[in-house]
């Protein structure tokens, strides 16, 4: 693995590329300068015109689509190699992540009252998005994370995805306070109930039995630590506490999304969020005048995007491989039912399972054994359809 | 010619179109009201929107 691995097409089905000769290299250095300027130059335009914390927050979104895309670093995907192949490398690197992530993150939080944790609360609708949408992520080849980075290196399928998961993230936003009375309680906080000392040995505790569980499923002789998973692990909880720290929230995708349809939604006279329970708060009322600039979430999408684009500047790309109309049909609306999942589920992969669990909060523990549950389906799906 | 030749570009275009729109049409943005740079240890709340939260 390793360096092979990086050479991989940047497609729905990934198929392998062709390496990279000193030449191209040399090629590809010069062709990623038009990138390297726009990226620069959109800095340069947050840093005097939006804000400077903005700009800082593009370059960490930079950093965080470059890792993904870099390291291949797909939810996805590890999931769906442990359950087909019982490859736990990819899993083993998620929990890594997770761990290195409260490690950094859970002290800050207990350290510094600015800052926020991702608080979901434990109810109906975190449970039916996060199965729903462990299960779609699959046929659409793409979580939150998943679907950006991909987008942004080009991959046609996530590409299309992007409008319908920002969609069904809108509609999810908006019919939130419907699923919630479905039942709910209040959110629970880890770091609050025991410290920062307390809920970060949990964490750890939970993650290694987990680990352990997934090598017992894969197998003692299988391979379990892959380099490629082990620095994309390192980089995206380096950057994770950076957005924490920086904005004061941690690391989240899919609001930024729903954020975005929202406003077309608004300005096309269809939708009225004054009117709207989710909406209407003051906060999110904010948020839709004024510009998606100045967005958390969207300004590190946006980063993530140009990340990952650098990242499929570099030669070496393989050849994708086409995907049939009922195909893609399968994976759209697979697209849109991840956003609309994934906002009932108060969050993705990174907004609720990383977000979440890194922060101490019960409802990324919850999110992440109901998501996987819904891998397990979504995976047989996906054979179904042939991709 | 792929389908990724012609939806890379069209992708790009209609993020940046959907940008420029957005900023056109937004309030404008007042500079001298920027949040700080680094929120720890600001002595500022918070007050982005996030995925967890459920208002």
């Amino acid at each position: 693995m390793g360096r092979a691995d990086l050479q991989l097409s940047p497609t729905a089905t990934l198929t392998p590329g062709t390496g990279a000769g000193a030449e191209s290299r040399t090629g590809g250095r010069w062709r990623r300068l038009p990138l390297a300027a726009v990226l620069v130059a959109f800095f340069a335009f947050l840093v005097w015109t939006v804000a400077l914390r903005q700009a800082v927050l593009f370059a960490v979104g930079i950093g965080m689509g470059a890792v993904l895309a870099g390291a291949r670093f797909g939810f996805t995907t590890g999931w769906r190699q442990l359950i087909e192949q019982r490859d736990p490398r990819g899993t083993i690197g998620q929990l890594l992540l997770l761990g290195l992530a409260a490690t950094l993150s859970m002290p800050l939080l207990a350290g510094y009252p600015e800052l926020q944790a991702a608080l979901g609360p434990p109810s109906v609708s975190l449970v039916l998005g996060a199965f729903v949408f462990g299960l779609a992520m699959q046929i659409a080849d793409g979580c939150g994370s998943g679907t950006l980075y991909k987008a942004g290196m080009g991959v046609p399928l996530n590409m299309g995805i992007l409008p319908l998961f920002a969609l069904g993230s809108f509609l999810g936003s908006a019919h939130l306070d419907r699923w919630l009375s479905l039942g709910e309680v209040e959110p629970v906080s880890a770091v609050q109930a025991w410290g920062a000392g307390g809920a970060l040995a949990t964490t750890w505790i939970a993650l290694v039995v987990i680990a352990i569980g997934v090598r017992v499923f894969a197998g003692w002789r299988r391979d379990w630590i892959d380099r490629r998973w082990v620095w994309g692990a390192i980089g995206l909880a380096v950057l994770a506490a950076l957005n924490l720290v920086i904005a004061g929230q941690p690391w989240g995708v899919v609001y930024g999304f729903g954020l975005w349809a929202a406003k077309v939604a608004q300005a096309s006279g269809g939708f009225d969020g004054a009117t709207n329970a989710f909406w209407s708060q003051a906060g999110n009322a904010q948020r839709l005048s004024q510009s998606l600039l100045l967005d958390v979430t969207s300004i590190t999408n946006i980063g993530i995007l140009g990340g990952a684009l650098w990242i499929a500047s570099r030669p070496g790309a393989g050849a994708e491989k086409p995907l049939t109309a009922k195909q893609w049909a399968v994976g759209l609306i697979a697209g849109f039912v991840l956003g609309y999942s994934s906002r009932l589920a108060f969050g993705c992969n990174i907004g609720a399972m990383l977000s979440g669990i890194s922060t101490g909060s019960l409802h990324g523990w919850i999110w992440m054994p109901v998501a996987f549950a819904g891998t397990l389906f979504g995976v047989r799906v996906r054979r179904h359809f042939g991709f | 010619m792929t389908s990724r030749r012609w939806l890379r570009p069209l992708f790009w275009i209609a993020l940046a179109g959907f940008i420029v729109w957005d900023w056109s049409h937004s309030v404008a943005v007042d500079v001298r009201q920027e949040p700080p740079l680094i929120a720890a240890g600001s002595g500022q709340a918070v007050s982005g929107g996030h995925c967890s939260l459920a208002r």
